[in-house]
């Protein structure tokens, strides 16, 4: 467990600046994952993301008619922790919960019915976008209080004894329901893992607005291994299996969105495409044979939004 | 000698621990008291596991640990002032989880009523707060063998449930029966932790020749009537629900509105005034005492009766 202040391998994202210095700082990082693993999570996040265009696409053609809440540009977080720590015996993400949804191995046919309300769906078309889950993996249901999954999850955490997974994002983050949780979870020794998807802002206010401290600080006073990274792959996978291998701990996760929390609205060019960089490294690494790997995917995608 | 409620309540609650089939869950369980000796002294005990004092994420955290089910939490809140936190998660998540996602959030919450200098927060019976959420089974034991039946039905059931419980009931050993007249002129229907002073109230009156039926709710969701009581007032045309919590906008008018529904009579609700509690016994506001009672009954009483006979 970390004292003091916690672990940054990288300064807050700031939207103008943080992007091109720090992934260039990237570039000459360590690279933890192998070519196999790295492709592993990379098909992961692709197949998530494709998805999620579909889901945009069938939003606009009004297939979907129900507040939908995509995470395109977040998908290397999801994907990461699919790969890299174990098995959550519990995972309670929040409303923007697809990729861990998918990344997790929950059905991609379950939850496209389920976005278009069909009692096919992971919960009959109950739960829609924001309120997915499925027993099978572990994944709880959100009630739609942001934050709320947090306690819910530590306690889950301590009375299983086993691995358990929570989600927040960075405005979440700042719930009175997060803080009394993770403390707690410090008390009782808690195997919780917190994760914040954070991508500077909520709705369109960015974190430098509503709070001058950081998520990852506050983590860490209240006794939580900590740690505050960009969505590299590599970074991720390095902090999960160090500094952070021993839960209760915080990883607060810097991502680029690519389409508004809810429905398919963009605010412009992301500041970074972490999916488009991790395929550039593979590439550059000698793998082969991604491109045919992707229309499988394609594929798969097409087929399961019959 | 016969059990009071708190010793009934620490009796099958300590059973349960001990059999690690319940974990008691909550702030200062083992503080002096005990919890007005609701709590099992069992101290060190796995099973006893004391909350920080975030109100806010201790609900949660109690609804967390029934999602992983047995040992099942018995969430105690010392105050049910304190709902205004800890409620959250209770009726949004444990109440919904069946409903919304088909898995059980089999969670016991033990809210705990009391009044009397103890101000605006803490004070005052809040049930209504809770009742109207769907998902959540409320009843309001206040006996030890309604406090018995509750835990019985609980354990038949992976359902949450709210148990209203008020400490004016805690040391109770006797039961509190329904009470028929041959002739009554009014109905009364109590709840929580005016009911010891409404069956007293209801005996001043008949030693003055005034007769009150007085029934007692102790299932509120789902609702079970008390046995008879339809049919008393139907016959009475005149009734009143009369509960700890406020009688505007909460479960009696609730109740008051269903019975009306039902019976066609006419049935008035009294409780907390609409206003808030002081500390002080002036400002408190506390609900009716057996005087007070006295006089409502009396004063319901000589209504005219509405399709009564």
């Amino acid at each position: 467990m970390m004292a003091g202040r916690a672990m940054q391998r990288d300064a807050p994202r700031d939207v103008e600046t943080v992007d091109r210095s720090l992934i260039g700082l990237e570039k000459s990082r360590i690279r933890l994952l192998d070519s196999s693993t790295l492709t592993s999570i990379y098909l992961t996040a692709f197949r998530i993301r494709t998805f999620e265009f579909r889901v945009k696409e069938a939003l606009k053609a009004r297939e979907v008619l129900i507040p939908v809440y995509l995470g395109v540009g977040h998908e290397l977080v999801a994907a990461t922790l699919a790969h890299t720590i174990p098995k959550p015996s519990g995972i309670f993400a929040q409303h923007r919960g697809h990729s861990y949804f998918l990344a997790f191995g929950g059905s991609m046919k379950a939850l496209a019915d389920e976005l278009r309300g069909r009692p096919t769906g992971a919960n009959g078309g109950v739960g829609g976008s924001a309120s997915i889950s499925d027993q099978g993996i572990g994944m709880f249901g959100h009630s739609g209080l942001m934050g709320d999954q947090v306690p819910i999850a530590t306690g889950y955490a301590i009375a299983t004894g086993k691995p358990v997974l929570t989600v927040v994002g960075d405005a979440s983050g700042e719930e009175d329901y997060v803080y009394g949780a993770l403390g707690y979870a410090a008390t009782r020794n808690a195997p919780l893992l917190c994760v914040c998807e954070d991508n500077d802002l909520s709705i369109l206010t960015p974190v430098s607005v509503r709070r001058r401290w950081r998520l990852a600080d506050v983590a860490s006073a209240l006794g939580l291994a900590s740690a505050d990274v960009t969505d590299d792959p590599h970074l991720l996978a390095s902090v999960l299996q160090g500094e952070l291998s021993g839960w209760p701990a915080f990883l607060n996760v810097h991502v680029a969105r690519h389409l508004w929390h809810a429905g398919a609205g963009t605010d412009g060019p992301p500041a970074w495409d972490r999916l488009a960089m991790v395929r550039e490294d593979l590439i550059d690494a000698g793998v082969e044979g991604l491109a045919e790997l992707e229309s499988q995917i394609v594929e798969e995608v097409d087929a399961n939004w019959l | 000698m016969a059990l009071t409620t708190a010793e009934t309540i620490a009796e099958l609650t300590g059973a349960a621990v001990l059999n690690g089939e319940a974990t008691i869950v909550g702030q200062c369980l083992t503080a002096v008291g005990w919890v007005g000796g609701t709590v099992p002294q069992l101290p060190d005990h796995p099973g006893i596991v004391e909350l920080s004092m975030a109100d806010v994420a201790g609900g949660g955290i109690a609804v967390g640990m029934a999602l992983a089910g047995v040992p099942r939490p018995i969430y105690v809140v010392r105050y049910q002032g304190f709902l205004w936190y800890n409620a959250p998660s209770l009726v949004n998540y444990a109440a919904k989880s069946r409903e919304l996602w088909g898995v059980p959030c089999p969670i016991l919450v033990r809210g705990i009523a009391m009044e009397g200098a103890i101000g605006p927060v803490a004070g005052s019976t809040q049930h209504s707060l809770v009742v109207r959420m769907p998902g959540l089974n409320v009843c309001s034991p206040i006996t030890p063998s309604e406090w018995r039946e509750a835990w019985r039905r609980y354990w038949l059931s992976d359902d949450p449930w709210f148990f209203s419980e008020h400490r004016k009931s805690f040391g109770l050993t006797e039961e509190l029966p329904t009470v028929r007249r041959a002739q009554p002129t009014l109905t009364v229907l109590a709840l929580s932790g005016v009911r010891m002073d409404a069956q007293s109230a209801v005996a001043r009156l008949h030693e003055r020749g005034i007769e009150v039926d007085l029934f007692h709710q102790v299932w509120i969701e789902p609702r079970e009537w008390p046995d008879g009581l339809l049919e008393s007032l139907t016959a009475t045309g005149r009734g009143l629900v009369v509960d700890a919590d406020f009688a505007q906008y909460g479960l009696s008018q609730s109740l008051a509105h269903d019975l009306m529904l039902e019976t066609g009579a006419r049935v008035e609700t009294a409780g907390l005034s609409r206003r808030s509690a002081g500390f002080s016994k002036a400002s408190d506001n506390l609900p009716p005492d057996v005087e007070e009672l006295e006089a409502l009954f009396r004063s319901v009483a000589q209504y005219p009766s509405e399709g009564g006979s």
